[in-house]
């Protein structure tokens, strides 16, 4: 009788995870960003009709809509950017980790240093160097120790992903590097001044492939230890980087879940027209 | 056929408006070139009727006047032009805006005499602070418009970045804003300077002029247009002759605010 | 590495994992048979709920990765992946099935030695392996030469065939027998297909060829399953 081989030592076997829950959302989940009955006028124009979401913390959660939907306004009023434009009004609750955003007494300066946001162009300021930019956040706060400004500085270009190609030339102005490098060195420029929260529109539209991979792989380094809200109108990338989507369509909030069943299963028939790419 | 006509008419306008240019420098290079001596820039001048001497107080009296100026025409004229970029409402500074072109329309005369009421009769002498004064006021408008427009081109993308990071809302502005708009400010005060630097009227009523060193700025002062004007009326050919040396003298300090203004213009190009 | 790149790791380890489990359904299911042990096949047919359940986390992985829209080698990967964990699925049934006629025949005396069964196992067994072995290392040449192994199977099969007909011809008594030890060789065979098809997928993951139906290997009709 010949013998037979022996099996491989067998492995441990998988744990059976039934189709599609990665992470539900849990009720004891910490929540960023509570916000309830929101609604944002420019003027006469009504741009967030009575949105309710709560956008949790330490996740990425991306933002996708069609032009026009509101979701560069939703993201605006987060951190009270919004305020920039004359006339606009706004009624409903905004609370940011517990905070009301828009309570009374309550400063747009103070919001700002705890929820940060990188644009879709990357702008860093011509007049000065590298260090400079990341640093200018800490300086114009009044930080004036040495010690903790280069700490500072090291450790958000390390987070930015971008410590190594200019940890030699960091008295080179900011606007040298190319657009890739100048996006990571906005957000090291953010993360400087340690907000809790960062909030990102389109921070990739304005870059080729290569630096896009490097950012969105950046954004899911991130989430470790911040809360993102991130814009994006390319679906592909919502589905590579977050862990929650939210579909804005006309002003509303269409439907907010686990990106992985937004794109595989989304519940709305107006999202999956969307994300099936029939319209926007 | 036309356009070459056309193309012809066009140089000939061209030349018209660069022939005076060459005119004016040619006419103070034969008349003063041969004036302008080791003397002209140490010497005072001479009493009435002596040959020689210079216009050493009134170089040094022009270079005193525009920088009392710049300490009245910069303050004002920048903060007023940051007010209007970023501050103020639309229909304020509307007219915050009109009142600033017609200030600049104001004759140079009737600002003499303004100053010469507030400064010189109140303390009954004239004085170098009464000629800066004069000339730093003419300086505003210009100063406040060119800091507005500078200001204004700035992207917005800036302001928005910076008020991103926390940092209240003035700081955003003297810090980044005007930082990046630095170099287009200071274009404007020179060429602001270039402007005023020649101006005689007001000081007829303000600074004067002075034979003499002037110690103290409450004295009068003298000023290169001041002693140009006087010694061109005067009867004496030493004094005509003089006079011819200072005007190239004044066109030179013109010409050269001119051109800083000019290499500044370039270097802020390149770097964009 | 990226998360992409730890992604994609993923989705390779589980099919290693479930490629293991297979193997080894297979190997105990024969041992199983040869060595007359039921407790043993019943344990086959039990554990087969764990290749199972490997299916369904792999193609869910796949498909959650496809909304990430991947390129090239790493778009063939996801969809070769799927493919794959259906034929190791499919493997699984088949040594449940050898399982379960093992059973069966251990109620009886067993017929005559057995030698062709497990010499055609060892190279089914050996053709999952290389197939295997061939998606982990890159090596589309010894995916292409599993694929030439499968007729020998084939051919084994057949002739065991008629081997058995004409035993059950001679005796009427050993026709269940018969009959049980033909589903058994028929399943061998089916998992030679399948690590055929594995093979396949794997010379379209690196080489981008799909050299399916294209004639560089015979297939035999499919008999009608057990």
């Amino acid at each position: 009788m010949s013998t037979l081989p022996e099996a491989a030592s067998v492995r441990a076997s998988p744990e059976p995870a039934p189709a599609g829950t990665a992470s539900l959302p849990v009720e004891s989940e910490a929540i960023a960003f509570d916000i309830r009955n929101f609604s944002l006028w420019y003027g006469q124009r009504q741009a967030l009709q009575d949105v309710t979401i709560q956008i949790p913390a330490r996740k990425v959660t991306a933002i996708i809509g069609p032009s026009g939907c509101g979701k560069s306004t939703f993201l605006r009023a987060l951190n009270r950017m919004h305020e920039l434009t004359p006339g606009t009004r706004l009624e409903g609750s905004l609370r940011h980790f517990g905070s009301d955003l828009y309570g009374p007494g309550v400063e747009a300066v103070a919001i700002r240093r705890r929820v940060g946001m990188v644009f879709q162009k990357s702008n860093p300021f011509p007049t000065m160097s590298i260090k400079e930019n990341v640093l200018v956040g800490l300086r114009l706060n009044g930080v004036r120790d040495k010690a903790v400004l280069q700490e500072r500085l090291e450790k958000s270009l390390h987070m930015a992903a971008l410590w190594d190609e200019v940890k030699d030339y960091l008295n080179k102005p900011g606007t040298s590097l190319s657009g890739g490098q100048q996006q990571r060195l906005c957000i090291a420029r953010s993360l400087a001044v340690q907000p809790e929260t960062l909030l990102m529109d389109e921070p990739c539209s304005a870059l080729d492939p290569l630096a896009t991979a490097k950012i969105e792989e950046l954004i899911q380094t991130l989430r470790e230890a911040y809360t993102v809200v991130i814009v994006t109108h390319n679906m592909q990338q919502a589905a590579r980087c977050s862990d929650r989507t939210a579909f804005f369509y006309m002003g509303r909030l269409i439907e907010f879940g686990n990106t992985r069943n937004m794109f595989t299963n989304p519940g709305n028939p107006q999202t999956e027209a969307y994300v099936s790419g029939r319209f926007g | 056929m036309k356009s070459t006509l056309v193309t012809g008419v066009l140089v000939v306008c061209a030349l018209a408006v660069i022939t005076p240019l060459f005119l004016v420098l040619y006419f103070l290079l034969v008349n003063g070139w041969s004036s302008i001596d080791w003397n002209f820039f140490t010497q005072l001048p001479k009493p009435t009727g002596e040959t020689g001497g210079g216009m050493a107080n009134a170089i040094v009296g022009t270079i005193t006047l525009l920088t009392m100026a710049s300490l009245v025409g910069v303050p004002l004229g920048v903060f007023g032009g940051i007010y209007l970029a970023e501050y103020g409402s639309d229909i304020a500074n509307d007219w915050l805006r009109f009142a600033a072109d017609v200030l600049n329309g104001v004759p140079s005369i009737v600002w003499g005499m303004v100053v010469y009421l507030m400064l010189v009769v109140p303390f009954k002498t004239f004085s170098a602070y009464a000629g800066g004064v004069a000339l730093g006021l003419m300086m505003v408008p210009l100063v406040m418009r060119t800091t507005e427009e500078v200001l204004v081109l700035v992207p917005q993308s800036y302001r928005e970045a910076a008020l991103a990071l926390g940092v209240a809302r003035w700081k955003v502005i003297m810090v980044i804003v005007v930082r990046t708009a630095l170099k287009g400010i200071a274009t404007g005060v020179i060429v602001a300077l270039a402007r005023i630097a020649g101006e005689t009227a007001p000081l007829l009523f303000t600074a004067l002029g002075n034979t003499f060193w002037s110690h103290n700025l409450k004295e009068p002062i003298s000023a290169l247009p001041l002693q140009i004007f006087a010694y061109a009326i005067s009867p004496y050919d030493d004094w005509h002759r003089q006079a011819w040396a200072g005007a190239l003298v004044l066109m030179a300090l013109i010409l050269a605010l001119n051109i800083t203004v000019r290499v500044l213009s370039r270097d802020r190009n390149k770097t964009h | 590495m990226t998360h992409y790149a730890e992604e994609m790791n993923q989705l390779k380890e589980s099919l290693l994992a479930m490629a293991s489990h297979a193997e080894a359904a297979l190997t105990r299911s024969m041992r199983a048979l040869v060595e007359r042990d039921d407790p043993l096949a019943q344990a086959v047919i039990d554990d087969d709920n764990i290749i199972d359940q490997f299916e369904v986390e792999i193609d869910d992985i796949a498909i959650h990765l496809l909304a990430k829209a991947p390129v090239a080698t790493d778009l063939r990967l996801t969809t070769v992946a799927m493919k794959i964990s259906q034929n190791l699925e499919r493997v699984g049934d088949s040594a449940v099935t050898i399982a379960r006629r093992a059973i069966e025949l251990n109620t009886e005396q067993q017929l005559k030695a057995y030698i062709d069964l497990p010499r055609m196992a060892t190279m089914a067994l050996e053709m999952l392996r290389d197939s295997i072995s061939a998606f982990i290392n890159r090596e589309p040449d010894k995916a292409r030469a599993v694929i030439r192994r499968d007729t020998e199977v084939d051919n084994l099969n057949r002739q065991l065939h008629r081997e058995l007909s004409s035993f059950m011809v001679e005796r009427p008594a050993n026709i269940t027998r018969c009959l049980n030890l033909m589903v058994i060789s028929k399943c061998l065979e089916r998992i030679a297909d399948h690590a055929t098809n594995v093979a396949e997928d794997v010379v379209y993951l690196y080489e981008a060829v799909d050299i399916r139906h294209s004639g560089q290997k015979t297939h035999e009709d499919k008999d009608p399953g057990s």
